[in-house]
């Protein structure tokens, strides 16, 4: 695709995207406030998939190594985020 | 059949299906009931992302990112099983601080590669840099005050705002190099990048230390927004559609959070931000025509007055979680409710340290979610309350916010916990709140203080309704 055409593209699903996340977390009751925010963090572990191509894609051996800790510490907040987000919503329970 | 799975179409399509699990997943946030359900969706589109990832035909090594993978899978695993759930705000600090560092990483690999960069995406390797370093080094300095490794108290150097300002000047004249190469600095590409992530690292820390351990929901919620703007940026860098979708639903929601915590306290973000608040010098600019005296209580007074009411409402604070109170909270309700007494909680959306805060500990505690209420519910009811429970909670329940024009946080909507019949503050001491803000509430007519650690306090008042 033309590279101008992308952009256009990607701007637009960026712009549509911040309006319906707002949609979307303006429903969120705020006894959930907590578990939003770490699962809302978990979710920018997406940068995850970036890391991956450049740890295990071409490059130079330092672009590989940049990628490589991209890799750890996006893995990090992935697996930690979704985790504990799991552990605080186990505990909201209605008698 | 392998070709397909491998091929950018396939690739393609399955990132879109993984932003709908995301938006899927933060939908079911918007109820207790589902939410846990809508985290696992959430999780699955993560997995299913980094799989079709892992499947690419331009992955040609697996061994650093497989080691690096199960390094961050051991480290994620165990620091979320054993973090404490008072502990909680600094946890997420910290993840926020390394998805910031991860994009910015990308960044640096993808510019550091010898494959030419457009333009465009030179804007966005600087663009992620940017966020993604004042992200990191933020929730590092966010982190440290939560878990008390550095000083709450508000760090204001002399020349603050030029320092900043400076910085800031300096680090989009990076960008500008980096973006178009003129050789005016004399100094090569890479030189640049390192320079322009050291500005952003110690704009991060500049922009952070300024902040009082009060305002941390704020600072927290608004880092959030960053380290999904960061991943935002990451998209347009590898020109990816789900990074771009995800990062963009992450930073509404912190903006969305930090909008609530800002209205909340009645400030504007650019108070909260450069205000300085939560220093020892608000305490000074209180009117001082407090009149009245401190009535204690003891514990045993305390139960004669539990035991005969009607109503009772609890008003949880910071202190509870730092005395892990929550557990004996929560039993003590329960007395009280056998006793036929109607309990409920009141939650101020900026009580504890993070948005929440609060809910969670009384869910770990077992309190049922539907008891758990905000100020607006409650206000309208309060003269029909006979005792207010204040357990280590202070700058929202200051009936300053509404009598005292001179008061730092006067327009802040609160607790009106004056206006019930009685009210018990339980506290270790006389000392201000976070904020440093003087509190009339303790002098007024119906106001008994119940001095002490909040949990042995709470254990007393349960072990006389057992008796």
């Amino acid at each position: 695709m033309e590279s101008q055409a992308l952009l256009v593209l990607l701007v637009f699903v960026l712009v549509l995207s911040i309006f319906l996340g707002f949609e979307l977390i303006n429903k969120v009751p705020s006894t959930l406030h907590t578990p939003l925010m770490s699962g809302a963090n978990a979710i920018s572990g997406i940068t995850i998939v970036g890391a991956l191509l450049a740890s295990g894609g071409e490059g130079t051996f330092s672009s590989v190594l940049v990628g490589t800790f991209a890799v750890f510490f996006a893995s990090i907040n992935v697996v930690g985020g979704y985790l504990v987000t799991n552990r605080m919503l186990k505990m909201f329970k209605k008698k | 059949m392998i070709a397909f799975f491998q091929s950018p179409i396939f690739a393609n399509l399955a990132y879109i299906f993984a932003s709908i699990l995301f938006i899927f997943g933060l939908k079911m946030l918007s109820s207790p009931e589902t939410a846990q359900r809508g985290n696992l969706v959430s999780a699955s589109g993560m997995l299913i992302a980094i799989l079709v990832t892992l499947a690419q035909n331009e992955i040609i090594a697996y061994e650093y990112l497989l080691a690096a993978l199960v390094a961050g899978l051991i480290v994620g695993v165990l620091a979320s099983s054993l973090v404490k759930m008072t502990s909680m705000p600094e946890l997420v600090a910290l993840f926020n601080g390394f998805g910031g560092i991860a994009s910015l990483l990308v960044g640096v690999a993808e510019y550091i590669n010898p494959s030419s960069s457009t333009f465009i995406q030179l804007i966005a390797i600087s663009f992620t840099v940017l966020i993604g370093g004042i992200t990191f080094s933020g929730s590092l300095i966010a982190f440290g005050k939560l878990s008390e490794i550095i000083s709450g108290k508000p760090l204001i150097l002399f020349g603050q705002k030029i320092v900043l300002s400076s910085l800031l000047v300096f680090a989009l004249i990076l960008v500008l190099e980096l973006i178009f190469s003129t050789g005016l600095l004399n100094l090569s590409n890479q030189s640049v990048l390192f320079i322009l992530i050291v500005t952003t690292l110690l704009l991060g820390v500049l922009l952070t230390a300024p902040i009082g351990g009060a305002d941390m929901p704020v600072v927290i919620a608004l880092l959030n927004s960053y380290s999904g703007l960061a991943a935002s940026s990451a998209g347009f860098v590898i020109n990816n559609n789900v990074l771009i979708v995800a990062g963009a639903l992450v930073g509404a929601s912190g903006l969305i959070l930090t909008n609530i915590m800002c209205k909340a306290m009645n400030r504007s973000l650019s108070n909260v931000l450069f205000g300085g608040f939560g220093g020892t010098s608000s305490s000074s600019s209180s009117t001082g025509e407090i009149q009245g005296e401190v009535k204690p209580i003891t514990a045993e007074d305390a139960y004669l007055i539990l035991e005969a009411a009607n109503s009772v409402l609890v008003i949880p604070g910071y202190g509870m979680a730092v005395s892990q109170a929550q557990h004996v909270v929560r039993e003590l309700g329960e007395l009280l409710e056998d006793n036929g007494c109607e309990v409920k909680y009141a939650i101020h959306p900026v009580a504890g340290r993070m948005p929440g805060h609060m809910n969670v500990l009384l869910a770990e505690a077992n309190v049922s979610y539907d008891v758990l209420a905000e100020p607006d519910d409650v206000n309208p009811l309060m003269e029909t309350i006979d005792v207010c429970i204040v357990i280590g909670a202070n700058d929202v329940v200051n009936p300053d916010a509404r009598e005292n024009e001179g008061s730092p946080i006067y327009g802040m909507p609160v607790i009106e916990v004056d206006r019930a019949k009685t009210v018990f503050i339980l506290k270790r001491s006389m000392a201000a709140g976070f904020a440093g803000i003087d509190n009339p509430l303790f002098l007024k007519e119906n106001s008994r203080m119940l001095f002490g650690d909040a949990k042995e306090s709470i254990s007393t008042l349960v072990s006389e309704f057992k008796s």
